[in-house]
């Protein structure tokens, strides 16, 4: 069974966390996976840099500017990924925006996915409709679960589409922003949190944007299974390096 | 066979709406209701009536006869450069201001290079009492300074984009941001034909006046309605878009678009997407953009502000693959001398942007009795340090 599937059945809520790879050192991807598994992260999002990424904040896209000035690259990614999987059992998402991916070869980017042992794929640019007609097949082909956005501002019928084409969960992005602009969660977000909880959909919700300690992760989570940390985690990296990354784990989710 | 958009959006094989779920709601309402706005009779006659008395249209249709004398063939001017606050982008922002208010948006952003398009965009903004804010790469701040100052005269914001380059696809990115910040009560001027569907189609619908106005003219000059060729230049390729529209499924028109070589295709310092690019995703089409091999979007280059975006608009991505336009590149070098002298035999001085199209007639010959219609699409008052710079003057 797909990782991300089996752990989702497991009965807790869930830690994941987005971070990009080659940075703040590009070779430092295969330890941070290492030590997220260790300090039980729940599943990982690798960020494949991207010149001109639209949906993220200043500390992210500050991040995949130093990760490609280092020289990163999604073969480069996919050669540190080569031995993952005798390393850690974590479920591994891969998050980028389509461009990079299209010139890869989608197919051959799927294909690699596999061979490396990732379970999932985040691609914010590529719109459920696109991908049901002209690459789904591709992607079930290779095993791979794509995870599609949700917004406070997606229309009913839309999410009810989404659910049906996905199969992991839905991404549920918090409020209208990009990625690392809200603090804490208002009451008109906790209503949408409650809202797409009842509308009792055959995929599970994780929220993401706007989670960065332990408060918004019990907000988030509340109804919610789980929830995605990325750019408190990236400014975490930035500060500390790839070390007392447990500290920042504990200080979201105290054992 | 046709060369205009199709209802998803697709020009042939480029285009589409390739966006974050975030910006789906501001793009879906945009295109679910573009055509319907555009058709009613008071948008129509709002838009028109703005065109004449504010824009001051129909701008001229000039028979430059000195220019064709040296060059031997019947070359016509289409004088957007007269157009309120000095280029075609005008055309646009009075259409998407009325499309906004339509909407019922109060807050309205705008993406700048060299400021041209933000200058169009503030100017509508006062004319409507809107409020505006313009995004505008650090770098560009510094190098258009007139017209940062001219924004804020109108009452804009501008906002500087640090991220990435800090130019033109920087503060794209960024007035992107912003409207994923803002989805409900904010429209995105967009100043040329890219961006997601309905983007293109509706601001090249917006330019189309351009070649609405050239066959009614060259109707009463030369008593044909279609030139031989209708010639213009393309960055993103709005003026170049309204240009062409009304010519575009009519095989007897020669569709020719002159891009920026900068200091030569291969010099690793140029804008000439259609030779250098590559199918890819950008600002939320698929079109041909400049890139590496990993698929990263890299920084163009020209003398012309106006011309250096990584990408074309997909109508210019399927009219160069699928050979109906012929696509020409001309370097800084070429354009400077062809905006020097234009001003010398015709007493206009260009924009550098559209000096690009008029270098064409170096070497591309055309036969004497050819109606060639260039689109002189801005004038060169904003280049003027350039012209000063390059020619010592």
């Amino acid at each position: 069974m797909n990782r991300i599937k089996q752990k989702l059945q497991e009965d807790k809520k869930l830690l994941s966390i987005y971070f990009t790879s080659g940075y703040p050192e590009i070779e430092d991807t295969v330890e941070i996976i290492k030590s997220l598994e260790e300090n039980g992260v729940d599943f990982i999002e690798i960020g494949l840099p991207f010149s001109d990424p639209l949906a993220d904040g200043p500390t992210i896209q500050e991040s995949s500017t130093i990760a490609l000035k280092s020289g990163m690259t999604s073969n480069k990614l996919f050669e540190q990924l080569k031995d993952i999987r005798s390393e850690v059992s974590i479920p591994l998402i891969i998050m980028g925006y389509f461009n990079p991916i299209l010139q890869f070869g989608v197919e051959k980017f799927c294909a690699k996915c596999e061979e490396v042992g990732i379970d999932g794929l985040i691609i914010p640019d590529l719109p459920v409709d696109v991908y049901n007609e002209e690459y789904k097949s591709v992607f079930d082909k290779h095993g791979l679960k794509n995870i599609f956005l949700i917004t406070p501002q997606t229309p009913e019928d839309r999410i009810r589409f989404i659910d049906e084409v996905s199969d992991g969960f839905i991404y549920m992005v918090s409020t209208a922003s990009v990625t690392g602009s809200t603090k804490g969660f208002g009451e008109e977000t906790k209503a949408y949190f409650k809202r797409i909880s009842e509308m009792n959909l055959k995929n599970p919700q994780v929220v993401g944007f706007g989670i960065s300690d332990e408060d918004t992760f019990n907000d988030a989570t509340q109804y919610a299974k789980g929830a995605i940390i990325g750019s408190a985690f990236i400014k975490h990296l930035n500060k500390n390096g790839k070390n007392n990354i447990q500290d920042f784990i504990k200080s979201v989710r105290p054992v | 066979m046709t060369y205009q958009a199709d209802e998803k959006g697709y020009y042939g094989e480029f285009g589409g709406a390739f966006i974050p779920e975030m910006l789906y709601p501001n793009v879906e309402e945009l295109r679910r209701q573009y055509l319907d706005i555009m058709k009613e009779n008071s948008f129509q006659k709002e838009f028109k009536a703005l065109l004449k008395d504010y824009v001051g249209r129909p701008t001229p249709l000039y028979y430059a006869e000195r220019f064709s004398k040296k060059y031997n063939t019947k070359v016509y001017l289409k004088r957007e450069d007269l157009c309120h606050t000095g280029a075609h982008k005008v055309n646009n922002t009075i259409g998407q201001i009325l499309m906004a208010k339509r909407l019922g948006k109060n807050r309205i952003i705008a993406e700048t290079g060299a400021g041209q398009h933000g200058v169009a965009t503030a100017t509508v903004c006062a004319l409507m009492g809107i409020e505006c804010i313009v995004y505008m790469g650090e770098i560009d701040i510094e190098r258009q300074a007139p017209n940062v100052a001219r924004m804020k005269m109108l009452g804009a914001k501008v906002v500087p984009a640090k991220s990435g380059s800090k130019t033109l696809k920087d503060a794209t990115n960024e007035a992107i941001r912003d409207w994923i910040n803002n989805p409900v009560d904010t429209h995105y001027i967009i100043g040329s034909v890219v961006g997601p569907h309905p983007y293109p189609d509706m601001v090249a619908r917006f330019q189309a006046v351009i070649s609405e106005e050239i066959k009614t003219q060259l109707k009463e000059k030369e008593n044909r309605e279609n030139p031989d060729y209708v010639v213009a230049c393309v960055g993103g390729g709005s003026n170049a878009a309204g240009a062409y529209f009304h010519y575009l499924d009519n095989p007897e028109v020669g569709i020719i678009a002159v891009e920026a070589a900068g200091k030569g295709i291969y010099t690793g310092e140029s804008a000439a997407t259609s030779a250098l690019g590559k199918e890819g995703i950008i600002h939320g089409s698929k079109t041909l953009l400049m890139q590496t091999d990993d698929g990263q979007i890299t920084e163009p280059y020209s003398i012309s502000a106006g011309l250096d975006y990584p990408g074309v608009g997909p109508m210019h991505a399927h009219l160069f693959r699928s050979g109906r336009g012929e696509f020409i590149s001309i370097t800084d070098d070429a354009a400077m001398k062809a905006g020097l002298e234009l001003a010398k035999l015709e007493g206009i001085i260009p924009a550098i942007e559209s000096s690009h199209a008029l270098a064409i007639f170096e070497d591309r010959k055309f036969k004497e009795d050819d109606v060639v219609v260039v689109n002189l699409s801005g004038r060169g008052d904003k280049d003027l340090n350039t012209y000063i710079d390059y020619f010592d003057l």
